[in-house]
C-alpha cells in the first residue's frame, strides 16, 4: 500500500494527538447519537476544521506548481460578503451560492493570470488581492456585519446531512474529488512537472500556462467554499474577520501533510490529514482548559520542528554525518 | 538615466502629485500641522519598514515585524505595570530580545536553507503568542517618563508639532540610508538580492549578512514597539495585526524590486508617506470610507510590481541585445 505508507507519519500524529487529548480530556472520542445526529467532540473537530481542509485542498495544488496563494483568507471574506449580500437582496439561494463561486473563481483567474501569464512570482502576486481584498469586502458588506436569515444558506453552515455536519460532508466530498481527479487523470502528474521544472514541462509540451491558471481558480473556489460555510455558520458575513489568519493554517495544513514547498510531489489527503491534526490540536487545547492563547506559540513549536525535518541542507549533513559514521564500518565487520 | 532609479523617481512624481491634487482640493493640506501629523501616525510604520526595506533587499521577506511589535508594546506595559524598571531600561532590555529574535531567525533561514518567509511565519506566530501569554487584555501605560516622551514636540512655523517619535522616523531613515548605501553590509545586501551564488563567488559571508540583517529587522520592529506604545500609551497583544503587509506595501511602492537586489530607503519613506496621505486626504473628504485606503494602497502596489517587471524585462532583453 503506497498510499498508506505515504500518510502513514500524519495518520501516526493524528492518533497520537487524539490518544494525548483523550488522556487529558477522557471523553474526546465519545460520540452519541442525539436527534438523529451524531454528536462529540471529533464530530465537531470534523465540522470545525471545514474551513482549513477546504482551503488546504486548493493550497496544496498551488504549492506544488511552486507557488503559494496568501489570499485565500481574503477570498473568503469576499464570496462571503457576496453570498450574505444576495441573500440579504433576496435573490435566493442558488444564484446567491453561484455568484460566491464565480466570484471565488475570478479571484483565482486574478491571482492566476498574474503569476502566469504577467509572471510576477506568486507570493507577489498574491498579495495585491490580500491586502486590498478586505477593502473590497467592506465595500460590499458597506462596512457592516451583514446578517441574513435563510434556513437553506444556514445549511450550508450548521445543517446535517446523513447524521454528520453538512461541513463535513463538504470538505471530504471535495478534497476526496479532488484527490481523484488528480490520481485518476494525468492531471496530478502534470501539475508535479510544472512544480519541479515549468519551463522543461512547457518543452515536453504540458500547456504551464492554462494549467497554472487553472490551479488558481481551483484555489479560489475552494476558498469561496470556505467562505460560505463561515458566512452561514455565523449566519452573517464579518469583512474584517472572515478567514483573517486562515490562509496560515492552510500553509501549514499542507507543510504538515508532508508537501514540499519548493513544490513537485503532493499528496491532497495528507493535506486533509494536516488540517485535522492542527482542528485536533486546537479543540485539544480548548478541551483540555488550556487558555487559546497557547495555541500559537504550540503552532509556531510546530512548524519549527516540520522545517528542520523539510530542510535540504539538514537532511544533507544529517547524510553526511550518517555516512561518516558508518563509515568504519567494514574495518569492524572485517572482524571474524 | 539610471533605469533602476526609475521606481524611485516614479514614486516621488506620484507623491508630489498627489499631495498637489489634495492641495487644490483642500488648501490646508498643506500646512505644517498636517505634515507633521503625517510624520507622527505613520512613525511606528516608517520605522518597521527600513527593516523591511534591508531585509528586502537581500532578497528575503520578515512577514513577523507586526507581531513583534504587539508583543513589544504588551512587553513594555506589562513590565511598567509589574516591576519598578526605568521605561529606558525597558527599552534596552526589549531591543535586545527582538533583536536576538530577529537573529535568531536569520540564523534558521540561512541554516535550514528554507523559504525566508515560511521561517518568519512561524517567527509571526511566536511573538503574536508570546504577547498573548504575557496578556490578552489592552494594557495602559502610566509612567510619568511617557508622559514626557509624548508631549516632547518642537513647534514649527504655522503651529506644526514635529513630535520626537516623528524625528525618531526621520533619524531611522537617515541611518537605514547610509547603511544600506554607505557601508560594506549594505554592498553585501545588494549583492545577495541581485543572486546568491554570485555573491558566494564574489566573497560576501552569506550566514552573517543573513543574519545580520534580520537582526537590524528585529531591532527595528522592537523600536517602532517602543514608538507605537508611546503612540498609542498602551499595549495591546492584538494591535498592529497587517502591519508586516502595510510595511511591504510601503517598501515596494517606494521602488523596492519586492525580488531583492534594488531600491532605495529613501523610497521606503515616501511610499510610507504616499500611504499616509491616502489616509490623510479620506479623513479630509468625510465622505469617503476609510477600506478605500486597502483598495488604492492595493492599486498602487499592483501598478508598482508591474512597473518593476516590465522595467526587468526591460533590462534582461537590453542585456540580451548587448551579448548579441
Amino acid at each position: 500500500m503506497p498510499l498508506l505508507k505515504r500518510l502513514a507519519p500524519q495518520l501516526i500524529a493524528l492518533a497520537a494527538l487524539a490518544l494525548l487529548v483523550t488522556l487529558v480530556f477522557p471523553g474526546f472520542l465519545n460520540i452519541s447519537v442525539n436527534d438523529g445526529r451524531l454528536v462529540g467532540p471529533v464530530i465537531d473537530v470534523l465540522k470545525r476544521v471545514a474551513p482549513v481542509a477546504l482551503l488546504a485542498t486548493g493550497m496544496t495544488l498551488v504549492i506544488a506548481t511552486r507557488g503559494i496563494d496568501l489570499s485565500v483568507g481574503t477570498i473568503m471574506a469576499i464570496c462571503g460578503a457576496f453570498a450574505a449580500w444576495a441573500i440579504a437582496g433576496g435573490w435566493g439561494l442558488v444564484p446567491a451560492l453561484l455568484l460566491a463561486l464565480g466570484a471565488g473563481a475570478l479571484a483565482g483567474l486574478w491571482n492566476g493570470a498574474l503569476v502566469a501569464v504577467v509572471g510576477i512570482q506568486p507570493f507577489v502576486a498574491t498579495l495585491i488581492l490580500m491586502t486590498m481584498g478586505r477593502g473590497i469586502a467592506q465595500l460590499i458588506t458597506e462596512g457592516r456585519i451583514l446578517t441574513f436569515t435563510n434556513p437553506g444558506f444556514a445549511f450550508f453552515g450548521s445543517g446535517t446531512f446523513l447524521g454528520l455536519p453538512f461541513p463535513a460532508w463538504l470538505w471530504l466530498a471535495t478534497g476526496i474529488g479532488a484527490a481523484l481527479l488528480m490520481r485518476r487523470t494525468a492531471l496530478g502528474l502534470l501539475i508535479e512537472a510544472i512544480g519541479i521544472n515549468r519551463r522543461a514541462s512547457a518543452l515536453a509540451g504540458v500547456n504551464a500556462t492554462v494549467l497554472l491558471i487553472a490551479v488558481y481558480i481551483a484555489s479560489g473556489l475552494c476558498a469561496a467554499l470556505a467562505g460560505i460555510v463561515v458566512t452561514a455558520d455565523i449566519r452573517g458575513a464579518d469583512a474584517n474577520n472572515a478567514g483573517l489568519w486562515l490562509e496560515l493554517d492552510a500553509i501549514l495544513a499542507v507543510v504538515i501533510g508532508g508537501n514540499s514547498l519548493l513544490g513537485g510531489r503532493f499528496s491532497i489527503l495528507a493535506s486533509l490529514l494536516g488540517a485535522l491534526i492542527i482542528q485536533t490540536i486546537d479543540t485539544g487545547i480548548l478541551l483540555a482548559g488550556f487558555p487559546s492563547e497557547y495555541n500559537l506559540v504550540i503552532k509556531a513549536g510546530l512548524v519549527l520542528v516540520i522545517l528542520i525535518l523539510q530542510s535540504p541542507r539538514i537532511a544533507a549533513e544529517w547524510r553526511v554525518w550518517r555516512d561518516t559514521r558508518t563509515a568504519p564500518q567494514p574495518a569492524a565487520g572485517a572482524r571474524p | 538615466m539610471n533605469a533602476r532609479a526609475l521606481p524611485l523617481y516614479a514614486t516621488i512624481a506620484i507623491f508630489l502629485v498627489a499631495y498637489l491634487l489634495c492641495w487644490l482640493q483642500f488648501p490646508n493640506i498643506l500646512s505644517t500641522r498636517v505634515i507633521g501629523n503625517l510624520l507622527t501616525d505613520n512613525a511606528y510604520l516608517g520605522i518597521v519598514a527600513v527593516g523591511m526595506t534591508l531585509v528586502i533587499l537581500s532578497g528575503g521577506i520578515d512577514l513577523s515585524v507586526g507581531s513583534v511589535i504587539a508583543f513589544s508594546g504588551v512587553f513594555i506595559a506589562v513590565l511598567l505595570r509589574d516591576t519598578s524598571l526605568h521605561p529606558l531600561v525597558v527599552f534596552a532590555l526589549l531591543l535586545a530580545l527582538t533583536t536576538t529574535f530577529g537573529a535568531a531567525m536569520g540564523f534558521l533561514i540561512d541554516r535550514l536553507a528554507m523559504p525566508a518567509f515560511i521561517v518568519t511565519l512561524a517567527g509571526m506566530f511566536l511573538a503574536r503568542g508570546a504577547a498573548y501569554m504575557l496578556s490578552i487584555d489592552s494594557v495602559p501605560i502610566q509612567h510619568p517618563f511617557y508622559e514626557t516622551l509624548q508631549r516632547a514636540y518642537w513647534l514649527m512655523p504655522g503651529k506644526g508639532r514635529l513630535t520626537l517619535i516623528g524625528v525618531t522616523m526621520l533619524a531611522t531613515v537617515l541611518a537605514g540610508m547610509i547603511l544600506a548605501h554607505r557601508t560594506r553590509f549594505g554592498t553585501s545586501l545588494y549583492a545577495l538580492g541581485g543572486g546568491e551564488a554570485t555573491a558566494r563567488l564574489m566573497g560576501v559571508r552569506q550566514g552573517r549578512t543573513t543574519m545580520l540583517v534580520y537582526a537590524f529587522s528585529g531591532l527595528m520592529a522592537g523600536l517602532s514597539g517602543i514608538v507605537f506604545s508611546v503612540y498609542t500609551g498602551s499595549g495591546y497583544s492584538l494591535a498592529t495585526v497587517g502591519t508586516e503587509l502595510t510595511a511591504i506595501a510601503a517598501v515596494v511602492i517606494g521602488g523596492t524590486l519586492l525580488t531583492g537586489g534594488a531600491g532605495y530607503v529613501f523610497g521606503t519613506l515616501v511610499g510610507v508617506l504616499t500611504m499616509g496621505l491616502i489616509q490623510t486626504y479620506i479623513v479630509f473628504d468625510g465622505t469617503l470610507s476609510s477600506w478605500w485606503t486597502k483598495i488604492v494602497i492595493g492599486v498602487l502596489l499592483l501598478l508598482f510590481i508591474l512597473l518593476q517587471n516590465g522595467l526587468v524585462k526591460l533590462s534582461r532583453s537590453r542585456l540580451a541585445g548587448d551579448a548579441a
